[in-house]
């Protein structure tokens, strides 16, 4: 309903009117109620009429909600469609050619057959367009004819309607789990605070339920909405594609209005959740919804291999304009040289004159652009496409790139780059989510100063890790229950408890059934057990129970919690804090919570108003009441105010509670929600070292909203962050319960049930970086800020101590101890959040609070009013404590870093960590290696950035050439901030790491510093940018593209990576956690980082192979062919006659000689897969273009034309003299051509299956066919030529057979020669490889034997597999030559590998170095033996990984079998140290004692042993 | 294990060799010791053939002449000096004598040459109208446009056959004269006229139009020779099967030739005595100097030649053979030098390791 808006009120002042004309002009949209009676049948206001009235006509400008997606119709669809394919350059041209042929003076072809070809080619494009329309088509009609119940005016009632006829303006009904039609403004909710779930998967693949809002003032409407009665006018914003804004007002007839906000439009697509019933008023439609608008189709992209094959396509071009110039003048002296001789040959014109030789000339030259059109490729375009779509095809099948957790597979949404995977030089990656699995896990924490360390959590961390490792294993780990107990006795009960829900989840560890489990809780995201189990601290257990006892005592005095020590005080805020500060939705399984008929009390919602404030709070005050049931025992009269928060339990509950609030205190309180907790605690009292059940409450007092058993709440947060505070806080029994908009509650220990009155939320947002949340809080009736935030920020809005008191000065203590301690995470790589608390007073609330509504209510600029108003409140806070969350890498993160690394890609870390917390994760990643030197840049202003770039700069030019010792040795360090503990570096040329803060960064991308910052970054082996922001990610990569002109690859799974993703040549997205942003903006989209490796080394180097050599081949074949021509042109006297028949000339291209060449683009592999993964190098042959260069393409070129010459001037020689007739001449070159072109292939095909025979004998087959039928259908009718019976003689021919023989051969042996011998004294990396792979597929396999069988503990190796295994790898470094570290690692690794584990006195880093390589290298085989397995026996299901690894032919060549058993023992070593290896490495200072055993004799077990921790890192 | 309990996911890809690209596949290597047994085994087979070849076409004898009458070169320079500038060249005839010490084997092939002819030459070749000699009589009457300027004639009647090629028609004509004895009388020699051009073209794309009244000149009747031709169509020979559109002379020229060098089937000998060849004796060949080739450069040439199971006399492809199997013998023994280096190269590094 577009409609006039001044029409719709009465009219205002002029200055309103003409305001709302602006905004009409600008961006509203009003909406009202279809059910309003038609115009002029009731209403005879004349304003209403002509309201109505302009809404009929404004109603045909309306989209309704009829989704189109198809861009054609039946009628359209031929003018449409050929239109859009003539934007394509070359149709036109190819059309252009065509047409010439219409010309008489110019033809060269029948001119009907002439457009064959194009019209072929837009015949096929046109079906496959008509076919995706249709099939568009078919899935819109699907979606339109879904159903929903819609408002009927005529019946009064809700009916059936298909979502098509959903108009705007009608209200519509949904039920739990139905999907929304269109953006609908929330009405009415059967929930009972109006509040509606939705689920927006189908919008942004995130899984968590977001809250949606019934519109103010009608959610306080206790009876059933009735949409008769909506009379309501509401404006809002005209459609747009912001998913994250909506804003308008509704305006009731009272004149009244409220605003509108995102939190009240459910949007089309999204699915209703955990709510029975909604009814809302449709506000877009269709194609004006949000989804839709953000809906954008695919993306084009033009690939690097194709920016260059157009290139070479103008090339070919030139050479066409060059052929037919010479030609043409050619003819024209010819013509001048036979005319005035009268030759019996000469044609003069129709009337008789005779050409002059100019004209002759020219008319010569466009018939030779006819004729030698073949040149450009008409069929290349649509070939090209073929090719990319099989690849996408192939690279989507691909059953190594899907992820079973997930049930996901690579998705390629760009369908035309897939060559551009193989010639990647810059990753820039995203860490968190990217290389990290995004699934936080409390870790530790420190409360008021003191740290609890959490051992037994890492422990139960470090578990996780082995389980996976050891997926098939299903022994049950009592083993490690007997140390578990003895973490604590008061806890066994508990333990045993956890160790078996450890066990099961171990088992749910493994993928599988973490795949069965993620299937079933589809709808649940961070809920994995490693993120719901925290094991707590002993220490901090016992003072968070010692807490609850007090508070329990101490309830029912005035001030409780000023009888708890500071400290306790503290931990007490500390969980209630983590507990309550977050956004986090507590569901139980499929239970939409039912609207009750129930009193409603005043103060349901947050604050409002100042007089609401006053009415709630004054009388509060004097009776200082507190409001929950945990506290109502409490002696104080506090019915009124206290009685409101048991607006949630159903109604018996709530009158159960208030008898009991009334009834007398404590002693008497056995039956409740908190009962429990008293009960445990007296308990504990008695035996307070007993081991103590876990409070179990009483399911008859734990009625609707609060589920019964532990386990059935459903956390669902917005963030993994705050699910990991929530499960953490849940560990020390302080549970969040239930949360509504207006209240939260908390189960606690010894207290109960505690209902906080959540006053305000102030979500978090990325510039300040925090979030806060304002309560009531029920114990002490303050008003409390809880905050959480980024340390940063937290610890600048600390309440000022002062140094005067010992209170002062104890929190001044306790902050630099919790400084010291942040700091300790971040080394540790954990994320880390402050908590801190602010009490307010009741005027400064009542103070903020004004401000706050008025910020609230303001229709202009809200946002920032609001950001102000809680910078306001986010102040002078109270430092409680902070946690480290760890942030685990996903599986394989730093081997697939390490193959990248070796496939010669530069691998960029941008994130907008903190820059500790990302140098260690880029250590744990293996990015940043300790025998790096880590130049860090933190500049505070440009110039001092500069001088540091500069400096930089010298230093690695100094070192560069043969630096001077001293130089290298430690680290250097620039900037002003603590520079990461150097790594002492004594050899000569250690690669440099450049580390970089966003600040810095910002500085370095200027203008005049941008040279020299990528100068530095050049030489860096790895880059990391810390704290930067999207921009800045988008302008490194931007800046790396055009000025290194790489190509890049931007990775990334949150909405922050998105512009990087689309700035970079190669866009990949994780399906992940954080929601589909980046998939959306992404090329492809990959389920985890590890699978980048795959996608990279194998499907990228075959894409780019594939096509290189296509797009080569095509340019070798029609130069080949077009040369035949031109060549003929000299005997011919220029004259552009073809002895090549048209028809031959025209389909040789589309269909003798294309299918060959397609099985070959799409099939050959010119290095298996698993050769390529274990030598990554290879992938550099993509980086520098080696298959399709300038130099090749030439070369291809003047092999064409040296093969043209030679299969035109074999029959030229064969045939002179003889009384042979130009077709007769031209179809045994027609056949020469097609046996050199299938010769050739063969030549260029490295991989010869079936589908190749059967390619190229179809094509030999299609020609004889058609060359057989073509001569014999028709005597006379394709003039000019006249081919009857040509083939049939000539099969009759012995000089055909013997031309056909040699010719090809002739031509193909300089070829053949040169490759030849190229491929036997100067092999390629990749012929290498090849070779490798192919000679010694029985040597392989052996060492593929002993490798599976590592990986089953205990199993004893055997010593001939060892040798055998040596020779293996032996082989493999001397056919590989020239690696140094494969040589290197050869004496280093055999004596381990022969099972003694003593030192072998090499001395030299480059044995360290190697042995670290190997290690990582062969790691991925390790972490996952069905991988292996499944690469090497490709006949064999994988689902048999042990009975098929000795079938197993060609294994991980390189994998290096004596590493695995190394890297078995270390991996037995590890499971007995546990997870301390993980701390260990990172620091590399303590060392653990087991480890320390068996590899003490090392020279550097540090650094051996960070290799193997970081593989079992990945074992996950 | 768990693998094969749980259930597969729906997007599971499909696990077959063909998806997963795991066709197994023969993978040749491009290098010596590949390379090696396909040189030798080609250079031999080649080499083989080659000297077959090259033995079977040195067995073909070729009797070749220019008549093309430069001064004084032969008695036809006097026809070629009459004809000079003059169109049409007035009629003239003149002889090659020749002899023979021994029996020329049969079956003796005559054909003309021409050189520098340019019978591909794009508007040439395009210039004629397959359907008007396919005899098709709506086509007689009415010449495609391609035959323009020689589709009607000045009078406006339609010319037939129409188009420069057939307007080109080599009219020149040849006689066989056989001495036996020396002073003897000369005998001619029976010239096979039929049967030169393809059964195809012969009997199948060029036709007569329908006879009317039984005359095929009545068929004709409306219609205009080419500007070039002294006679009508149907009076190219006398033979009822051998005139009009089916003239062989005719249907052998209208064949374009490849090359502007090209030879042309006059006639087969093979009648009589002289199925078996050409006896020995002197020979004389009368010749009916018509076609004028000198203004543009052009010879004429006559040939007698026998022919082989491969054709005429041509021993390139015997030479080619051969070229190409040494080649490939070189090639191969380079390969072998490579091979035998590279794999001590080979031994080495394994000995080494």
């Amino acid at each position: 309903m577009e409609q006039e808006p001044a029409a719709a009120e009465e009219p205002g002042s002029p200055e309103a009117r003409r305001r709302r004309r602006r905004r009409r002009e600008g961006r509203t949209r009003t909406v009202r109620s279809n059910l309003l009676p038609p115009p002029g049948a009731e209403d005879p206001g004349t304003s209403v009429a002509k309201g109505a009235r302009r809404r009929c006509a404004g109603t045909q400008h309306l989209a309704d909600n009829r989704l189109k997606t198809t861009k054609y119709t039946l009628l359209s669809f031929l003018p449409k469609n050929l239109f859009e394919q003539f934007h394509r350059l070359a149709n036109v041209y190819f059309v252009f050619i065509a047409l010439l042929n219409f010309v008489p003076a110019v033809n060269a072809f029948q001119p009907g057959l002439a457009l064959a070809p194009v019209l072929f080619i837009l015949a096929v494009t046109a079906f496959k367009d008509l076919w995706e329309d249709y099939s568009r088509h078919r899935s819109d009609h699907e979606i339109n004819h879904l159903g929903c119940l819609v408002f009927s005016r005529e019946e009064k009632q809700y009916v059936h309607r298909h979502w098509k006829e959903v108009r705007v303006g009608d209200f519509v009904r949904l039920r739990c789990n139905e999907i929304i039609p269109a953006d609908i403004l929330l009405l009415s909710s059967s929930d009972p605070d109006g509040l509606c779930h939705i689920e927006t998967a189908n919008l942004d693949g995130e899984t968590n339920l977001k809250r949606r809002q019934v519109v103010r003032g009608f959610s306080e409407l206790v009876s059933e909405f009735n949409p008769l009665t909506f009379t309501s006018v509401i404006e809002c914003e005209k459609p747009n594609n912001d998913l994250t804004r909506f804003r308008g007002c509704i305006v009731h007839d009272s004149g009244k209005k409220a605003g509108l906000y995102k939190e009240n439009l459910l949007l089309r697509g999204c699915t209703v959740r955990n709510t029975e019933a909604v009814v809302g008023i449709v506000i877009y439609a269709g194609h004006e919804t949000k989804a839709l608008l953000n809906n954008s189709g695919p993306r084009y992209k033009r690939s690097q291999l194709e920016r260059q094959m157009n290139c070479d396509v103008l090339w070919c071009v030139l050479l066409l304009v060059c052929m037919s110039l010479f030609s043409a003048v050619g003819h024209g002296l010819w013509v001048q040289r036979y005319q005035e001789k009268k030759s019996l040959f000469d044609v003069p014109e129709s009337d008789g004159t005779s050409l002059s030789p100019v004209t002759a000339a020219v008319y010569s030259f466009l018939t030779m652009i006819i004729v030698l059109q073949v040149l450009i490729p008409i069929s290349l375009y649509v070939s090209i496409e073929i090719v990319k779509v099989c690849q996408v095809h192939f690279i989507n099948q691909d059953i190594e790139l899907y992820d079973e957790e997930t049930d996901s597979q690579l998705q390629c949404r760009a369908l035309n780059i897939t060559e551009d995977l193989g010639q990647i030089q810059y990753i820039f990656s995203d860490k968190t989510g990217t290389l990290t699995e995004n699934k936080m896990v409390f870790r530790r924490c420190t409360v008021s100063g003191v740290e609890y360390s959490h051992d037994a959590n890492a422990r139960r961390l470090a578990r996780y890790q082995e389980a996976d490792s050891e997926e098939e294993e299903v022994v049950p780990r009592g083993g490690s229950l007997p140390q578990r107990g003895s973490s604590g006795s008061h806890q066994s009960v508990r333990i045993v408890h956890r160790s078996q829900s450890t066990r099961s989840h171990r088992r749910t560890g493994s993928r599988a059934e973490a795949k069965l489990a993620s299937m079933l809780s589809k709808h649940t995201a961070f809920s994995s057990p490693m993120e719901k189990d925290i094991t707590p601290d002993p220490k901090l257990l016992e003072k968070v129970s010692e807490c609850g006892r007090c508070l329990a005592f101490a309830r029912h005095q005035e001030h409780p919690l000023a009888h708890l020590s500071p400290e306790l005080s503290d931990i007490f805020d500390f969980f209630i804090a983590l507990t309550i500060c977050n956004t986090v939705v507590v569901t139980s399984p499929d239970q939409p919570r039912q609207k009750q008929v129930r009193v409603r009390f005043e103060l349901k919602s947050p604050v409002k108003t100042i007089e609401d404030f006053l009415r709630r709070f004054t009388p509060s005050r004097l009776t200082s009441s507190c409001s929950s049931i945990g506290s109502v025992a409490a002696t104080k009269p506090a019915h009124k105010a206290g009685s409101s928060f048991l607006s949630t339990l159903p109604n018996d509950s709530a009158l159960l509670g208030l008898e009991e609030r009334l009834g007398p205190p404590a002693p008497a309180l056995a039956s409740n929600g908190y009962s429990s907790g008293a009960r445990g605690w007296a308990a504990q009292c008695a035996a307070a070292r007993e081991p103590q059940p876990e409070p179990e409450p009483e399911p008859h007092s734990e009625p609707q909203p609060q589920p019964g058993p532990e386990g059935e709440l459903r956390y669902e947060a917005e963030s993994p962050d705050e699910a990991a505070l929530v499960y953490a806080a849940r560990a020390y029994n302080c549970k969040l319960v239930d949360r509504l908009h207006d209240q939260v509650s908390v189960e606690l220990p010894h207290l109960g049930r505690l209902t906080f009155e959540l006053l305000h939320t102030l979500g978090f947002d990325s510039i300040r970086k925090r979030m806060s949340v304002v309560i009531r809080h029920p114990l002490t009736d303050e008003i409390n800020v809880y905050t959480k935030g980024a340390d940063s920020v937290v610890m600048d809005l600390l309440l000022p101590c002062s140094a005067d008191d010992a209170r002062g000065r104890h929190q001044k203590k306790i902050r630099s101890k919790t400084q010291n301690y942040l700091n300790l995470y971040a080394v540790e790589g954990l994320r880390t959040l402050c908590i801190a608390k602010r009490v307010l007073s009741k005027e400064e609330y009542a103070c903020w609070l004004q401000s706050h509504l008025e910020a609230e209510s303001a229709l202009d600029n809200r946002e920032e009013l609001l950001f102000q108003s809680a910078l306001r409140l986010e102040t002078n806070l109270h430092l409680l404590g902070a946690t480290g969350i760890e942030d685990r890498l996903q599986d394989g993160v730093p081997e697939t870093i390490a193959k990248l690394r070796q496939a010669g890609l530069q691998i960029w870390v941008l994130t907008g960590d903190k820059q500790e917390t990302a140098i260690n994760i880029a250590y744990a990643c293996k990015l940043l290696d300790h025998n790096e030197e880590v130049i860090t840049l933190n500049a505070e202003s440009q110039e001092v950035c500069a001088a540091l770039l500069d400096q930089c700069l010298h230093y690695v030019q100094s070192r560069s050439p043969h630096s001077a010792p001293e130089k290298t040795a430690g680290s250097l360090s620039v900037g002003f901030s603590p520079v990461y503990p150097p790594s002492t570096v004594t050899t000569a040329g250690p690669s440099l790491s450049l580390v970089i803060d966003g600040r810095s960064l910002a500085y370095a991308l200027e203008k005049n510093l941008e040279d020299k910052f990528l100068f530095l970054a050049k030489q860096c082996r790895s880059v990391l940018c810390c704290r930067s922001t999207p921009l800045q990610k988008s302008m490194v990569v931007k800046l790396v593209r055009s000025k290194l002109k790489a190509m890049t690859l931007a990775i990334g799974d949150g909405a922050n990576d998105v512009s990087m993703i689309q700035v970079a040549d190669v866009g990949v997205g994780i399906s992940g956690q954080e929601g589909m942003q980046a998939v959306m903006a992404s090329d492809f989209a990959v389920p985890r980082f590890r699978y980048l490796e795959r996608l990279l080394i194998v499907h990228g180097h075959w894409c780019y192979s594939r096509l290189a050599n296509m797009v080569l081949y095509f340019f070798y074949k029609n130069t080949m062919f077009v040369g035949l021509l031109f060549w003929f042109q000299f005997y011919c006297g220029f004259s552009a006659s073809a002895m090549i028949d048209q028809w031959y000339l025209i389909f040789f291209n589309l269909l003798f000689s294309s299918l060959p060449q397609l099985v070959t683009g799409v099939l050959d592999k010119d290095v298996p897969a698993d050769v390529l993964l274990t030598k990554p190098q290879l992938y550099t042959s993509g980086q520098n273009r080696e298959e399709y260069r300038p130099r090749t393409f030439w070369l291809n070129m003047a092999d064409a034309a040296f093969q043209s010459l030679v299969c035109f001037f074999i029959p030229y020689l064969a045939y002179y003299d003889s009384d042979t007739d130009v077709f007769t001449w031209g179809t045994p070159i027609t056949a020469i051509a097609l046996f050199t072109f299938l010769l050739h292939l063969g030549i260029e095909t490295k991989t010869w299956t079936w589908l190749n025979w059967t390619a190229c004998g179809f094509s030999i087959l299609l020609f004889f066919t058609v060359a057989l039928i073509y001569n014999a259908s028709c005597a006379t009718c394709y003039p000019p030529s006249n081919p009857y019976w040509t083939m049939q003689t000539l099969m009759g021919d012995p000089v055909f057979y013997l031309t056909c023989l040699i010719a090809p051969v002739a031509a193909l042996l300089p070829r053949l020669f040169c490759k030849a011998l190229q491929g036997s004294l100067f092999p390629t990396q990749l012929q290498l490889a090849r070779q490798l792979a192919k000679r010694s597929p029985e040597k392989l396999s052996a060492p593929k034997g002993t490798f599976a069988q590592g990986h089953v503990p205990g199993e004893p190796r055997t010593e001939p597999s060892e040798q055998r295994s040596l020779r293996a790898s032996g082989s493999f470094s001397q056919d590989c030559g020239s690696q140094a570290s494969w040589h290197a690692q050869q004496p280093a690794c055999s004596p381990e590998a022969s099972g003694e584990p003593s030192v072998v006195d090499m001395g030299m880093p480059l044995r360290e170095d190697a042995l670290l390589e190997g290690l990582s290298g062969q790691t991925p085989g390790a972490s996952s033996p069905g991988q292996v397995v499944l690469e090497g026996c490709p006949r064999y299901s994988r689902r048999k990984p042990t009975s098929t690894s000795r079938a197993a032919p060609l294994s991980s060549i390189f994998s290096l079998p004596s590493f695995s058993s190394l890297s078995w023992i270390s991996s037995l070593s590890l499971v007995s140290g546990l997870g301390s290896v993980l701390q260990f490495s990172r620091s590399g200072l303590q060392m653990d004692k087991r480890d320390g055993e068996f590899l003490a004799s090392r020279p550097q077990p540090d650094q051996d042993l960070r290799g193997l921790s970081g593989q079992t890192t990945d074992c996950f | 294990m768990t693998w094969s309990a749980t259930a597969r996911g729906a997007h599971q890809p499909d696990n077959t060799a063909f998806t997963q690209q795991r066709l197994p596949a023969w993978q040749p290597l491009l290098s010596a010791s590949i390379a090696l047994p396909l040189f030798f085994c080609a250079g031999l087979a080649f080499i083989g053939l080659g000297l077959g070849l090259y033995y079977s076409s040195n067995g073909i004898k070729e009797l070749e002449y220019d008549y093309t009458g430069d001064l004084g070169t032969s008695n036809c320079s006097v026809c070629a000096a009459a004809g000079q500038g003059r169109s049409p060249p007035p009629r003239c005839s003149c002889a090659w004598y020749f002899s023979l010490p021994e029996l020329f084997q049969g079956p003796v092939y005559l054909y003309y040459e021409l050189t520098n002819f340019y019978q591909n030459y794009r508007r040439y070749g395009v210039s004629r109208d397959d359907e008007q000699l396919s005899g098709l009589p709506s086509a007689l009457r009415h010449p495609a446009n391609e035959c323009a300027p020689y589709q009607l004639s000045a009078a406006g009647l339609p010319i037939a056959p129409c188009g420069a090629i057939a307007n080109s028609l080599f009219n020149d004509s040849f006689s066989l004269w056989h001495q036996r004895r020396a002073g003897g009388p000369y005998v001619e020699v029976p010239l096979d006229r039929t049967g030169i051009a393809w059964w195809t073209d012969y009997h199948v794309k060029f036709r007569n139009p329908p006879l009317v009244n039984g005359s095929l000149a009545l068929a004709f009747q409306g219609t205009a020779p080419p500007p070039n031709w002294h006679r009508p169509v149907y009076d190219l020979s006398t033979d009822p099967n051998n005139t009009g559109f089916i003239n062989q002379d005719f249907v052998v020229w209208m064949r374009t030739a490849a090359l502007p060098t090209f030879r042309k089937l006059y006639a087969r000998i093979r009648q009589g005595n002289y199925s078996t060849g050409l006896p020995r004796g002197a020979y004389r060949v009368n010749i009916t100097y018509n076609y004028p080739v000198r203004a543009f450069g052009g010879h004429k040439l006559i040939i007698f030649s026998s022919i082989s199971w491969m054709g005429g006399k041509n021993p390139f492809l015997g030479i080619a053979y051969l070229v190409v199997g040494s080649l490939c013998i070189l090639m191969g023994f380079v390969m072998l030098v490579v091979y035998i280096r590279y794999q001590d190269q080979n031994d080495e590094d394994e000995d080494e390791e």
